[in-house]
């Protein structure tokens, strides 16, 4: 119990442990699918605190560890061209390509630019007309949104030096994937608040039917995820294979309408390969064919890539929750944080990384 | 970057036709676009990501997530320096 007290109230959460140990009576298996929670559980200990029973699988909610290692090539050698302006999210900077990452890019001189919303490089390329300004658009559907409306103001406001390269990623095909997978083990799901706050929850009882499987929307905070626990338990318990919603405050049924409806006209659904996954068809999102003109691929003819994974690296088995990160040979050896083998490895979000942060002094002395 | 963080508005404005906003986080603040969230008023919580109010929230549950995340050092990681956390944790001098 040495975590409790790190809780923001730890009685509710000894209270909810406690409810969870009273009702748990065989094993389960329950992933989380967003990568947020996965660090909020590594971070707390909260796997530990749980009956032995139930085991905690990591999923393939980080956006930056699934960014395909082609799409992860052609933002390099975009980046690297003379006169372009690449923006990306922090996150990106270091997840590693087949031969450098965008760190390495712009320590040769290349003009790459972090920023804090899309709508900042759009307000680069106003500044900056004679340069080609690129957006790396990436993340889940929770994300997809902000570079969505970028990408409607660049079209409205006539910037037309401006690109988006799109990556967006799905959840819901996933937990399909998942789910249909000979050798998945995931009995529930803990499926990710802020995707939900966007897109709402009807795509889920479709799902829950299908594979007998119950899916708690849950938050990201330590309670948040105990609450989405006891829930799940509850149900895997009693039978039940049902969508509940355990994160009410931030999450209604029908999402946000506004950016449904802005992700529906500069969108279409397209199969996306998943880093260390493969290819989950109907998985992700590209622009669609009226703003066509803005999506970098089209703009900047990227020939020739041939990708390279390290071949030591297991993040995709990681990814799939069918080993823990610590089960990897190189982790914490060849492969951390400062030298990173996979993509698990360099975002706060990884799998990889909050193990290594949290629990690399554990597991390896097991 | 795939947090949401609450925050409390502080300012409206139409800007080339866009409805952006100030908002504070903790006494961190952003320009955040609320198109996806119109009728948000100043003086209102809403959840951000990387710049877009996403949803409402009730003032009590954004203060708690707001501590909870100010606590475990969480809001120094999204609102920093991209550059400077990335070359910590590739060990260089940017």
């Amino acid at each position: 119990m040495k975590y409790l007290d790190e809780f923001s109230d730890p009685d509710l959460a000894a209270k909810l442990i406690a409810e969870i140990k009273a009702i748990t009576t065989r094993r389960w298996a329950i992933m989380e699918v967003c990568g947020g929670q996965t660090h909020s559980i590594i971070r707390h200990g909260i796997d530990q605190l749980l009956p032995e029973q139930i085991e905690m699988i990591h999923g393939p909610g980080c956006p930056v560890c699934v960014t395909p290692l082609e799409i992860i090539d052609k933002a390099l050698d975009i980046a690297a061209r003379p006169g372009v302006v690449f923006c990306s999210f922090g996150d990106m900077l270091r997840v590693p390509g087949s031969d450098e990452d965008l760190f390495g890019i712009k320590s040769r001189g290349g003009d790459v630019r972090v920023v804090y919303s899309p709508l900042d490089a759009l307000t680069i390329a106003k500044a900056n007309p004679d340069k080609q300004v690129v957006f790396f658009g990436i993340g889940f559907e929770t994300t997809a949104p902000a570079n969505a409306m970028t990408v409607f103001q660049a079209k409205r406001q006539g910037v037309e030096n401006f690109s988006l390269l799109v990556s967006h990623v799905l959840v819901p095909p996933a937990v399909a994937a998942i789910m249909e997978s000979p050798v998945c083990r995931v009995q529930a799901f803990l499926a990710a608040g802020h995707v939900c706050s966007v897109m709402g929850t009807d795509e889920y009882p479709p799902l829950c039917e299908r594979y007998r499987v119950p899916i708690v929307v849950t938050g990201f905070e330590p309670l948040d995820i105990l609450e989405g626990i006891r829930r799940t338990v509850a149900q895997l318990e009693s039978g039940r294979h049902e969508l509940e919603n355990a994160y009410t405050r931030a999450v209604c049924a029908e999402g946000n309408p506004a950016a449904k409806r802005m992700l529906a006209d500069v969108f279409e659904v397209t199969d996306r390969a998943w880093r260390g996954i493969g290819t989950i068809p109907s998985s992700g999102w590209r622009l669609s064919p009226a703003y066509r003109d803005y999506d970098a691929e089209h703009r900047f003819s990227v020939t020739g890539i041939h990708t390279e994974e390290s071949k030591v690296c297991r993040s995709g088995e990681v990814l799939q929750g069918l080993i823990k990160p610590h089960e990897c040979e190189a982790f914490g050896g060849q492969c951390t944080p400062r030298n990173p083998l996979g993509a698990t490895m360099v975002s706060s979000e990884g799998a990889c990384a909050a193990y290594y942060l949290y629990r690399r002094l554990e597991v390896t002395s097991v | 970057m795939c947090l949401a963080v609450p925050g409390r508005i502080l300012r409206v404005e139409d800007r080339d036709g866009t409805l952006m906003s100030v908002v504070d986080f903790g006494g961190v603040q952003k320009e955040v676009c609320l198109q996806y969230v119109p009728d948000a008023d100043v003086g209102e919580y809403v959840v951000v990501h990387v710049g877009f109010a996403i949803q409402r929230l009730d003032e009590e549950s954004a203060m708690r997530t707001l501590a909870e995340f100010e606590h475990l050092g969480v809001l120094a990681e999204e609102f920093g320096d991209g550059f400077e956390i990335a070359a910590r944790q590739a060990g260089v001098t940017p």
